[in-house]
């Protein structure tokens, strides 16, 4: 650092706080727009949106496969077929398809996270103990009452579970769309600014993204614990 | 007329019989005990009288309506684990034991409020009222066994059936669950049907003892035969039954 000030390949701490203080506060020269925060903003509801799809819908199959079996025997193999499909190679056709706009974005990180939620829950309720399930018919519940004051607030903590470990990939794939065709968001500017060797933006985009991973995961595991206190804790 | 008829029953999971020809009948507020060793059908047979299992060839009736197919309100059932939903508290899973016939399966308003006191009643006459709002994770045991009898209860079943209901509970918490049981019926009155392991508490608790067992052993084949009723015990008076007079004697008793 004292032979070269201006390193750009490993910048100094003081420079990722300068730079990223710079960022936080000052706007786009052109717009006026302070993009740190549009770009958070930006992808975070593609990612909210594609988490909260994957997880309503995962929620949904996976009920439906765990409790009926008919519906296990048609869908549980058409899923384990379907997850095998690398999302990432299914991209381009994303973009033809739904075009560059957001809606590509969230469908990449629905097909990406969907087939594991989806299978992750169908077990969690089939491992649900046939004894509640039975014991619920006992005192008079249909189906459908059994699927939701039995079934669902068993699986409701997994769900959150699994949210949680699915929020990796859903990263991934959100970075990966936005590098390749975006004009907002924090993979998009992080790839930006690699044409620039920018390496404090491009520190400060990575220090950001893993704090907001962090405060999201560590908000879903307080959700779970207070709103199910009863499911044993997890990590 | 009976209440419970059990007329030819079998049952064969692929080619293997479990029960065979089980005939058997019962009266309402009989308690019946079955014993046997393991693997003799004891749970089968439970199973199917809770409907959860349809027989290969015979049928079961109770209170002379058609075959259950599936389980019902009339029957209740306490499993030896799992009888009670771990994300209920211990109020609401007696609740639930009323609010579950329901379309949502809750209750809202008025009739919530008054299903809470029904179900705090139940809790103190269980010996639970003091931790009506905790859940059943915390409880002990047998506390958990005493909600799980006291939840099937509020849903006001024909018949009970309790299996194994006391094999996870120490010696002691056993026998003030037996006080709690006998207190029970001779409150409600009601059918019970009980499957243990214990003899002592088989003729303790039962009115009747039913044996489960193989009466016919094919040495090449030992899965052909499957087990049946092979004694019916009258377990009442400490199991000496005959004791009382039933008819007019004109005798002079010492008064």
């Amino acid at each position: 650092m004292a032979e070269n000030p201006a390193d750009k390949l490993l910048p100094a701490p003081s420079t990722v706080w300068d730079t990223a203080v710079r960022l936080m506060t000052e706007g786009d020269r052109r717009s006026g727009r302070i993009l740190f925060w549009h770009d958070t903003w930006a992808s975070l509801k593609r990612l909210g949106l594609g988490i909260g799809i994957s997880a309503s819908v995962g929620l949904v199959f996976g009920l439906l496969i765990g409790l009926l079996p008919l519906m296990r025997s048609f869908l549980a193999q058409f899923v384990a077929v379907l997850s095998m499909i690398p999302p990432l190679a299914l991209l381009p056709i994303l973009f033809i398809v739904f075009g560059l706009g957001e809606l590509s974005k969230v469908v990449l990180i629905v097909v990406g996270t969907l087939p594991f939620l989806i299978r992750d829950l169908s077990q969690r309720t089939l491992e649900v103990p046939q004894e509640l399930l039975v014991k619920g018919q006992t005192l008079g519940a249909s189906s459908w009452v059994i699927a939701l004051r039995v079934a669902l607030p068993q699986v409701m903590p997994r769900l959150i579970q699994a949210v949680r470990l699915s929020l990796g990939p859903a990263w991934l794939f959100l970075i990966a769309a936005e590098a390749i065709a975006s004009d907002l968001g924090l993979g998009y500017r992080i790839f930006l600014v690699r044409r620039y060797l920018a390496m404090d933006v491009i520190l400060t985009y990575v220090i950001w993204i893993t704090i907001l991973a962090f405060l999201i995961d560590w908000a879903l595991r307080w959700v779970s614990r207070r709103f199910f206190p009863w499911a044993e804790d997890g990590l | 007329m009976s209440f419970v008829t059990v007329s030819n029953v079998f049952q064969s999971y692929g080619g293997r019989s479990i029960i065979e020809r089980v005939n058997v009948s019962v009266d309402e507020g009989e308690f019946i005990s079955i014993v046997g060793a393991s693997g003799c059908g004891k749970s089968t047979f439970l199973r199917l009288l809770l409907a959860q299992e349809r027989p290969t060839r015979g049928e079961i009736r109770i209170a002379r309506a058609e075959p259950a197919v599936e389980p019902g309100l009339d029957r209740g059932i306490v499993f030896q684990r799992y009888s009670v939903f771990p994300h209920m508290t211990v109020r609401e899973n007696v609740v639930a034991g009323e609010s579950f016939r329901t379309r949502w399966g809750r209750f809202f308003g008025a009739e919530l409020i008054a299903a809470r006191a029904r179900a705090d009643e139940t809790l103190q006459r269980c010996g639970l009222d003091h931790v009506a709002d905790q859940y059943p994770a915390t409880l002990s045991g047998g506390m958990q066994q005493r909600l799980a009898i006291g939840q099937a209860l509020a849903a006001r079943p024909r018949v009970l059936l309790l299996d194994e209901p006391f094999g996870a509970l120490d010696p002691g918490t056993r026998l003030s669950m037996h006080e709690f049981l006998t207190d029970l019926r001779v409150e409600t009155g009601m059918t019970v049907f009980m499957v243990t392991h214990d003899l002592e508490e088989a003729f303790k608790l039962g009115d009747r003892v039913l044996v489960f067992d193989k009466p016919r052993w094919d040495p090449q084949d030992p899965s052909l035969h499957g087990a049946t009723i092979t004694y019916d015990f009258d377990a009442r008076d400490g199991g000496i039954p005959f004791q009382t007079l039933k008819e007019e004697t004109h005798v002079l008793e010492p008064s």
